[in-house]
């Protein structure tokens, strides 16, 4: 299926998604006393009235402070869940480094978990025979790949991961927070090979707390705070206002 | 939308059950003998040394009934917690969702092969091979359709309310006794017949005696079989249908 590039990659119209504060744990009892005396249930409302487009080949960074709804949004777009209101639609086909390691488990070897991992990812196992000796030469672990996991080192296993995330050929790429992975000369692999992705023309979406790094990823920015859109535009321009905000504000607090 | 290759998913899924399951195990698959074999031997004492029962080759009379009864409770159970049990998964990876519970139950089908090759030698060795075992297929495919039905049903039912699973548990218990393992069909009384082929558990033993003892047709005079694939099917297509309505708040529930 050819996509036309008229159609943007990833297009928010007027999102809302709240979740319901749980006081506890979900037994027959409470749910009787619900149906007994209806309570208002206490929302928390992560996201209100986002709208935005990203077109095919632009790259996008998300801040803003913890709990801003960065990852709701991210997770919306990935469609593990649905809006209240408002609708999501994308484009393409979805890679996410948020889905780091999923399905890993220590007593598996290197080589069962890249093949969990990528079944899980939606890689088909065409894919995964073609390509299961650069995954394994990309992560630098080809003394340890019959090992089980449990002997990797948490570096280890995020190189792994990220390795069986970035062989699945995807249009739009979503990384959340994952440049931390491994030490310092394979981030540099990771960035650069994110870079490829970026300069191939494939749309990216990044939430990181790095502002250098976003700075060099992407040309957009859009900076959330409490669930609610504050700036969309060029990079530059809202990293600045950000961190203006921020600057106030411990100012204020520390005035 | 998850477009992926699901045949693949599957298989890795189960591999991986039963490799995390067996390798740090010495006997590997023999221990899914051991459960059954032990049940055979403890019920086999009771029957025929304590109440004396009067049934031939008691053991393979048991067996018959054991061995259905432990896939479907260790299947239901497993499946009944495994939406709860992956929110590792359901969290993170938009995978379908009813891929988790249909997976659980195929894992345990790893284990229903190996009882059901003992199961068969055993009748070999008593009773011999008769024209009647090309049912036997047929028979299991719809245990399995009716367990997975069920675990649609209680797996999404369990990310709601947290105590169903034991409440499954209890059923279980009482299934036990409900179902014609250790005495036989023609000692429950004619009034309450009907009860008991309404259950595809309890018609599932029924036909495998059948077939396997007594070189009948699954089907008896009452359309045993008939009933066993209805229920089947209605309790899939319901479990279908409720996990369909529930799976979009999974992720805000677990």
């Amino acid at each position: 299926m050819s996509i036309s590039d008229e159609r943007p990659a990833i297009l928010f119209q007027g999102v809302w998604k709240s979740f319901i504060r749980h006081t506890g744990q979900m037994l027959i009892r409470d749910r009787i006393r619900q149906l007994l005396r209806p309570k208002a249930h206490e929302t928390f409302h992560a996201l209100r009235e986002i709208s935005f487009s990203i077109n095919r080949g632009e790259s996008v960074a998300v801040i803003g402070p913890n709990g801003a709804g960065k990852s709701t949004l991210l997770n919306l777009t990935t469609n593990l869940c649905l809006p209240d209101q408002g609708s999501v639609e994308v484009n393409g086909r979805i890679a996410a480094l948020l889905e780091l390691g999923a399905g890993f488990h220590p007593d598996l070897t290197g080589a069962e978990n890249v093949r969990v991992n990528a079944a899980l990812l939606g890689l088909s196992r065409r894919h995964v025979r073609e390509k299961f000796h650069e995954i394994v030469a990309f992560s630098e672990l080809e003394r340890f790949i019959d090992e089980p996991l449990r002997t990797y080192s948490t570096g280890m296993m995020m190189r792994l991961a990220f390795s069986v995330a970035v062989s699945a050929d995807p249009d739009i790429l979503i990384i959340d927070e994952v440049l931390g992975v491994g030490d310092l000369s394979f981030q540099a692999k990771c960035l650069e090979r994110i870079m490829q992705f970026r300069h191939s023309g494939k749309t990216m979406l990044c939430v990181s707390h790095s502002n250098d790094t976003l700075m060099g990823l992407c040309d957009r920015a859009m900076w959330l705070d409490r669930g609610r859109m504050m700036e969309y535009g060029p990079i530059a321009r809202v990293v600045e206002a950000y961190k203006n905000a921020v600057g106030r504000q411990t100012m204020c607090s520390a005035g | 939308m998850w477009r992926g290759d699901y045949l693949y998913l599957i298989q890795n899924l189960i591999l991986k059950d039963f490799r995390i399951r067996y390798r740090n195990m010495s006997l590997g698959v023999l221990w899914s003998l051991v459960n059954p074999l032990v049940m055979m031997g403890v019920l086999t004492f009771v029957f025929t040394k304590v109440f004396i029962s009067a049934i031939p080759h008691f053991p393979v009379f048991v067996l018959c009934g054991m061995i259905p009864y432990n896939f479907f409770t260790v299947a239901w159970i497993a499946g009944t917690t495994s939406i709860v049990d992956s929110a590792g998964l359901v969290k993170r990876v938009p995978v379908p969702r009813e891929i988790v519970p249909i997976t659980t139950v195929l894992s345990n089908c790893v284990h229903l092969l190996v009882q059901i090759c003992l199961l068969l030698v055993m009748v070999v060795f008593f009773y011999g091979v008769n024209r009647q075992w090309f049912w036997l297929p047929l028979v299991w495919a719809l245990e399995i359709v009716f367990v997975c039905g069920l675990v649609l049903l209680t797996s999404s039912l369990n990310v709601y309310i947290r105590d169903t699973r034991y409440v499954v548990e209890s059923a279980n218990m009482v299934l036990f006794w409900l179902v014609p393992i250790i005495y036989d069909f023609s000692l429950v009384p004619e009034k309450y017949r009907r009860f008991y082929e309404i259950n595809p558990l309890a018609a599932l033993v029924l036909s495998l005696r059948r077939i396997l003892l007594h070189a009948e047709g699954p089907d008896g005079s009452t359309h045993t079989l008939w009933k066993l694939a209805g229920v089947s099917f209605t309790v899939f297509a319901a479990g279908l249908l409720l996990f369909h309505r529930m799976k979009p708040r999974f992720y805000e529930h677990i």
